[in-house]
């Protein structure tokens, strides 16, 4: 799937003059071929991705932009060849220990001279994603939020209100499920949906300090404080607060259940929100909360997974890859790109505007303002890969048998003392 | 002497004709499967003994991937599981001969009956696995509804544990009961009419008949059904995949997909310790190959001393 930019140029013309601003200084010098390799696939980002490439192109009239967009899923194990054989210049990944093996290897580029150079500018608060071994490993251009999506039409039906503590939702849900319904819908078939329930319950009982040095293994799994999380966990299950045979479904098939009203809640990204009015919810019935605070006093840790832009090592056009990362990074391109008409994410850029939507607005007011312990990236990219996936699967399996929860902890801390 | 003196102006290719042509027309095949087929599995014993991640430096280790195989719990169930599938997966052959022996008559639309029968062979292995997942949905399956209506309790097999495996099994046998089923047919199109006749004669009927006189005379039939059953078994991967991948929590899993899991999965590329997964699952193999080899070089000697 490869596609030449050089038509169509003419009509671009308009936004190349807002976007180009900073970078005027850089335009004549770039030449030759920008090699972009993306797992933007999705329709909704695939559009995105080709407007930038086209519109890229068009503002340099000596590059030419060579797109080739691979499936999002395949990209996870094609990136691996796609590095080490005939490289392309810029490629798409994600933040945090997921960046680790390439970083480890040698395939990207460190890229801290052109942070420090300023040329990021608005994208300091980021850059600890971007940060390994005290060097930085790319940009980001999108996040999103993670968070409570539930039906507010149910819950006035029933007299609830959005809780914030632990006690409320606990209250909150016994309620629910004495009308019949779960509070919760989850598909865990994949697994990682039960990995967002635990970096939340484990931020929320223990901190988001502890959460990460758990992520670096610093810390048994067979801690106190690690069971103290489990054990608030447990409460939620066994007072039925998670529809029935979870294991089954992937969380779109879970997505049914709170259409039709048999579950009330959903703890997912904000990606889940198109689904949702797609499935034929409409704003009036969807509302949204920050996960409840479970010990006072912690200042609430967050999960907004990041995806990223790097460079890749062995690159051919290192100016014109530097100079398409400037643009990408850039409050106007963030403001677009991450709107209601291109990917309805939040923007990395602190001088970008958030689109005007219900859940975004909400979701950057609370990772703006409410989420002083941390943001972190996700269970499945802040811990190590082999240890992500020996965890998620004891955590579906706890969600499933509660009650082999000891056999569980020993098998991770077995894992953890192997795998760090 | 004239016999001696042309033998010695022959050329060497003269000479030797009989033996070169044929290693000739050989060498191409033998070529890529040397590269193909026979280097990779030598290949994989030498990178058993590293770890790596398929990008950095490999380490030498030596057989430390092995000690870990001889204490990861999912290794054992995956090789449990493989056993189960080997076993339970066999029961395609009795299975393909009754429906072969119920449909080898002819009455009006046979060829029709033949063919609905044979129809979930000709599916993909990812559709059947679709089908059977939706079948087997814990509240909108076509099983809990049947076991619904007889007052049963639902049952969630794919999210069992204990039972997932089996659903995954009974799903395989479909396509495979199919299969067996038309090589049987064949078979049975093959069966002498005389020697039939003569054990009527001698009194045979019902099972003796099937036993000592159909049976024999289908040898090769479920010799092949067997080889093409235990192939099947192993290679089970694509319905695992698409029915639970693996789940939940890992117990549907078998060697060849927790090999992939380690060495090419998301989380996985840990080269080394995929690739001692897939030495063992070689070696089980190896036994089966090596059945297959003396059988067939043995029935090949048969036919060729009479």
């Amino acid at each position: 799937m490869r596609s030449i930019f050089k038509t169509g140029a003419a009509a671009l013309a308009m936004t190349t003059i807002l976007a180009g601003g900073a970078l005027a200084d850089a335009h004549g010098a770039l030449s030759g071929t920008l090699r972009i390799s993306s797992d933007m696939s999705n329709p909704g980002p695939r559009a995105v991705m080709e407007g930038l490439a086209a519109e890229f192109d068009a503002m340099h009239p000596d590059l030419s932009v060579e797109l080739t967009v691979v499936d999002r899923e395949a990209w996870k194990t094609q990136i691996r060849n796609v590095l080490s054989a005939n490289p392309p210049d810029v490629v798409n990944w994600y933040a945090a220990n997921r960046m680790a093996p390439f970083v480890n290897a040698g395939l990207f580029m460190d890229i801290t001279d052109w942070w420090d150079a300023g040329d990021f500018e608005g994208l300091e608060s980021v850059r600890g994603a971007l940060t390994q071994d005290d060097r930085v490993w790319g940009i980001p251009y999108t996040y999103y939020q993670w968070g409570v999506y539930y039906r507010e039409d149910i819950f006035n039906e029933l007299g609830l209100s959005e809780p914030a503590t632990w006690e409320e939702e606990l209250a909150n849900c016994q309620v629910i499920v004495d009308s019949g319904r779960a509070c919760y819908t989850i598909g865990t078939k994949f697994l990682w949906t039960a990995g967002g329930w635990f970096d939340y319950l484990n931020m929320r009982t223990n901190g988001f300090d502890f959460h990460m040095a758990l992520a670096r293994g610093e810390v048994p799994w067979t801690d106190d404080r690690v069971r103290a999380t489990f054990a608030n966990w447990r409460q939620l299950i066994d007072m039925g607060g998670f529809i029935a045979d979870h294991q089954t479904y992937s969380w779109q098939e879970a997505l049914p259940f709170m259409i039709n009203g048999e579950a009330t809640a959903y703890l997912m990204g904000n990606f889940a929100v198109d689904q949702l009015r797609n499935g034929g919810l409409t704003d009036d019935q969807l509302d949204f909360y920050q996960f409840p605070v479970i010990t006072p006093g912690l200042p609430q840790g967050e999960d907004a997974p990041t995806d990223t832009f790097h460079v890749a090592a062995g690159a051919q056009n290192v100016d014109a890859a530097r100079a398409f990362l400037q643009y990408v990074a850039s409050a106007e391109v963030q403001t677009r790109i991450n709107g209601p008409e291109g990917l309805g994410q939040l923007p990395v850029n602190a001088n970008a505007s958030v689109a005007d939507d219900e859940f975004i607005q909400q979701g950057f007011e609370m990772l703006s303002q409410n989420a002083q312990g941390g943001i972190a990236q996700f269970f499945d990219r802040d811990w190590p890969a082999e240890m992500a996936s020996i965890g998620m699967e004891g955590l579906q399996e706890f969600m499933v048998f509660p009650d082999n929860l000891d056999d569980i902890l020993a098998r991770l801390e077995a894992a953890r003392q192997r795998v760090y | 002497m004239t016999t001696n003196t042309s033998r010695g102006t022959a050329t060497w290719m003269q000479r030797n004709r009989m033996t070169v042509t044929p290693i000739l027309f050989l060498l191409p095949g033998l070529i890529f499967f040397a590269v193909y087929v026979i280097s990779p599995i030598f290949q994989s014993f030498n990178i058993s003994l590293y770890q790596w991640d398929g990008l950095g430096e490999a380490r030498y280790i030596g057989l430390e991937n092995y000690r870990e195989l001889a204490t990861d719990r999912n290794f054992e169930i995956s090789l449990w599981n493989n056993v189960r599938w080997l076993l339970l997966y066999l029961l395609a052959i009795p299975l393909g001969l009754f429906i072969a022996l119920f449909l080898n008559q002819t009455v009006v639309g046979i060829r029709l009956y033949k063919s609905l029968f044979f129809f979930p062979f000709v599916l993909s292995q990812v559709v059947v696995g679709l089908v059977f997942s939706w079948f087997y949905l814990p509240r909108e399956g076509l099983l809990n509804a049947g076991l619904q209506m007889l007052g049963m309790g639902s049952v969630n097999i794919l999210g069992d544990p204990d039972l997932a495996t089996y659903g995954i099994i009974a799903a395989g046998l479909w396509p495979q009961t199919a299969y067996c089923m038309i090589l049987y047919l064949t078979g049975l199109n093959a069966v002498d009419p005389e020697q039939v006749e003569a054990g009527r004669l001698d009194g045979a009927k019902g099972w003796k008949m099937l036993w000592y006189v159909i049976l024999p005379q289908l040898k090769p039939a479920t010799f092949i059904a067997f080889v093409v059953t235990i192939i099947g078994a192993l290679r089970s991967f694509d319905l695992i995949s698409i029915m639970t991948n693996g789940g939940p929590f890992g117990s549907t899993r078998v060697l060849s997909f927790y090999m992939f899991e380690q060495a090419l999965g998301e989380y996985g590329f840990r080269m080394g310790y995929g690739s001692a997964i897939a030495v063992v699952l070689f070696l089980i193999m190896l036994v089966f190959i090596a059945y297959f080899l003396w059988q067939m070089w043995r029935d090949d000697r048969a036919a060729r001393h009479g």
